[in-house]
C-alpha cells in the first residue's frame, strides 16, 4: 500500500493583504484543479499550521468553511516550523490505514498581520521560557550559537554561509512564489547588519504569508493520475528544545534521526537523492542539513556549498525553488512548499531550476531549533 | 522562573527553591536521590528512573565556554540592552546555564574557562554573568 500525491497548488509567498483563509484558497483551488477532482472527492482537510501567529483562533475549522468542505473532517497539526510536514505525515498515516482515500494537505501561515510589538513579544519566547528566555535569547540567537560552535569544530567561515545565501536567491530570482525574487552578492550579504552574530540580516530569512497545498490519495487512485509521485520514505524525530539539555550544538540531532528513518523506509541511501529541499531558515542551517541528512561527512558542509556540490549540476542539487531563504518562510506553510517543489521536480515541471532526470527527491523539515525533525522522501 | 533572568514569563513551577538559594549567591543545580543523576538547569521530576525525589546541589561557578552570540536585534523586555553577549557554559560537576557576558565577545575562545556568578538586576531581578578566566 502506497500513498500518492495527485495535486499540488502553491500561492505567493510574502505580505500578502488578504485573510488567512483566503491565503489558504489559493493554492487549494490550484490543487484541486492540478489533479480534476471537486472538494465532494475529499475524505478529509488536514491542516498544517502554527496557531500563535493568528488572531483567529481554531483555525482549521475556519479554513474548513471558507474552502467549502464542510462537513468533512478536518484538524490541525501542529510542529513549530514542520507543521506542513507532520500533517503531511499525518494524510500518509490515515491513508495507508485505510480510514480516509483522498486527503487535502495544506500548509498555511498569515504572519504579517501581527503588530511589530507583537512579533518582538512572539520572538522572545522561542526557547525554553523557564530557563533561557529570561536571558533575551532568539531565533537568530540560537542558530548563531550553532554557528559559532560550527566554525570552532570545523573552521566554517563566514564566507561559506555567505554563498548559502547566494546560491538559494540565484534559484528565488527564477521562482514567481517567492517573496523575494533576486539575486544577491556575497560582498552584500556579508556587509548587510548584524542580527545575531556572526549571523547577519542575509543569513536569516524572512517571516511571511503564504500557503501550499496538496492532494495525496491511496494507491489505487493515484495509479489512475498521469504522473503520480510516491510516499516514499517518512521519518520524524524529536531532540530537546533547550539547549542546555542538549550534548552538540554543531548538528541537529533530531535531523539525523529522522533522515535515517526516512532512508530506511524509502530504502535509499543519500546518495541515491536527486534533489532536496532543506530549511535553511538560517545558512548555517542548510550547512549543518548537508550532514546531518549524510550528503557529505561531519564538517564537510562549508566546503561543499563552497564547491558548488549543491548547484544544479552539482552532486546534490538543494533548495533550487529558492528555500526558506529567498521564498520567505510562513512557518505552517514551509513543508508543503518544499513538497510541492519535490512533486513538481520529480514531474519534470520545474522550467529553469529543474534539475534533469530527478527521481527521489527529499525534503528535510525542522520545528523549532530542532526539537522536531520531519525528513519525508518522494519518488517518482 | 522566580527571581532568575530579566524577564519572568514562568510564574510557577516545582523548582520554587531557587530564588532562595539564588539570594545566597549559590548556582544550584539538582540531583535525583534515586539515580544521582544532576540536573542543571534544576527540575524536580527525574525523566531517568521517573522518581520525584530530589535535592539540591550547588555548583563551584566555574566552568567552559561552549559557544555563544552578541544580540543585536532584541526581542521585548530586552531593547535597551542590545548588544549583549549570551554565553552557554558548561558547569564543574555537571549541566549547563545560559549566562550574559561580563567582558567584550572578541576576548571568548569558544574552550576557555571561565566563572559564573549572579547579579543582581533591577526589580529584584537576578542573571547569571560569565566572565573569561586568564
Amino acid at each position: 500500500m502506497r500513498t500518492g500525491v495527485i495535486g499540488i497548488g502553491h500561492g505567493k509567498f510574502g505580505r500578502r493583504e488578504v485573510t488567512v483563509q483566503e491565503l489558504a484558497f489559493e493554492p487549494f483551488r490550484e490543487a484541486l484543479d492540478d489533479c480534476g477532482l471537486h472538494q465532494k472527492d475529499l475524505d478529509a482537510l488536514i491542516v498544517g499550521s502554527s496557531p500563535e501567529y493568528h488572531r483567529q483562533r481554531s483555525l482549521s475549522g475556519v479554513v474548513a468553511e471558507y474552502l467549502g468542505m464542510n462537513p468533512k473532517p478536518t484538524f490541525l497539526v501542529e510542529a513549530a516550523c514542520a507543521s506542513s510536514s507532520a500533517a503531511l505525515a499525518t494524510a500518509d498515516a490515515y491513508i495507508r490505514a485505510g480510514i480516509y482515500d483522498t486527503v487535502a494537505v495544506l500548509g498555511v501561515q498569515k504572519m504579517l498581520e501581527l503588530s511589530t510589538p507583537e512579533i518582538l513579544a512572539l520572538m522572545g519566547r522561542v526557547g525554553d521560557v523557564q530557563w533561557e528566555s529570561g536571558f533575551g535569547t532568539t531565533f537568530p540567537g540560537y542558530y548563531a550559537m550553532f554557528a559559532h560552535r560550527h566554525m570552532y569544530e570545523y573552521g566554517t567561515t563566514r564566507e561559506q554561509m555567505a554563498a548559502v545565501a547566494v546560491k538559494n536567491h540565484h534559484y528565488g530570482a527564477k521562482n514567481p512564489n517567492a517573496m523575494f525574487q533576486k539575486e544577491i552578492t556575497a560582498e552584500k550579504a556579508l556587509a548587510s547588519r548584524m542580527v545575531a552574530s556572526p549571523l547577519t540580516l542575509y543569513d536569516c530569512c524572512a517571516n511571511a504569508d503564504g500557503a501550499a497545498c496538496m492532494i495525496v490519495t491511496n494507491e489505487e487512485t493515484a495509479k489512475k493520475a498521469d504522473t503520480p509521485i510516491w510516499m516514499a520514505g517518512l521519518g520524524s524525530a524529536t531532540a530537546p528544545m533547550s539547549v542546555l539539555r542538549r550534548e552538540k550544538l554543531s548538528e541537529i540531532p533530531s535531523a539525523i534521526d529522522a533522515a535515517r528513518n526516512a532512508y530506511k523506509m524509502a530504502g535509499i541511501e543519500p546518495k541515491d537523492v536527486d534533489v532536496a529541499d532543506v530549511h535553511d531558515c538560517f545558512t548555517i542551517a542548510e550547512i549543518l542539513a548537508y550532514e546531518d541528512l549524510g550528503f557529505c561527512e561531519k564538517g564537510g558542509g562549508g566546503k561543499m556549498i563552497e564547491e558548488g556540490e549543491t548547484h544544479i549540476g552539482g552532486r546534490i542539487p538543494v533548495n533550487v525553488d529558492g528555500g526558506l531563504k529567498s521564498k520567505g518562510h510562513p512557518v505552517g506553510a514551509t513543508g508543503v512548499s518544499m513538497a510541492v517543489e519535490a512533486v513538481k521536480q520529480l514531474r519534470g515541471e520545474a522550467g529553469e531550476r529543474q534539475v534533469d532526470g530527478a527521481e527521489v527527491a527529499l525534503m528535510h523539515n525542522v520545528g523549532g531549533i530542532g526539537q522536531y525533525c520531519f525528513v519525508n522522501i518522494l519518488r517518482r | 522562573m522566580g527571581k532568575l533572568g530579566k524577564v519572568d514569563f514562568v510564574p510557577f513551577s516545582k523548582v520554587d527553591g531557587i530564588e532562595e538559594r539564588l539570594k545566597e549567591g549559590k548556582i544550584s543545580a539538582t540531583r535525583c536521590k534515586k539515580c544521582k543523576n544532576i540536573y542543571l538547569p534544576p527540575r524536580m521530576d527525574c525523566p531517568e528512573c521517573l522518581d520525584e525525589e530530589m535535592e539540591w546541589v550547588d555548583c563551584e561557578g566555574k566552568g567552559t565556554l561552549v559557544t555563544y552570540t552578541t544580540i543585536h536585534a532584541a526581542p521585548a523586555g530586552f531593547e535597551d540592552d542590545a548588544p549583549y553577549t549570551i554565553c552557554l557554559v558548561d558547569v564543574e560537576g555537571g549541566g549547563r546555564l545560559v549566562g550574559w557576558l561580563d567582558g567584550k565577545e572578541e576576548d571568548l575562545k569558544i574552550g576557555m574557562g571561565v566563572s559564573v556568578g549572579i547579579r543582581d538586576l533591577p526589580e529584584e531581578r537576578m542573571i547569571y554573568f560569565v566572565t573569561p578566566e586568564e
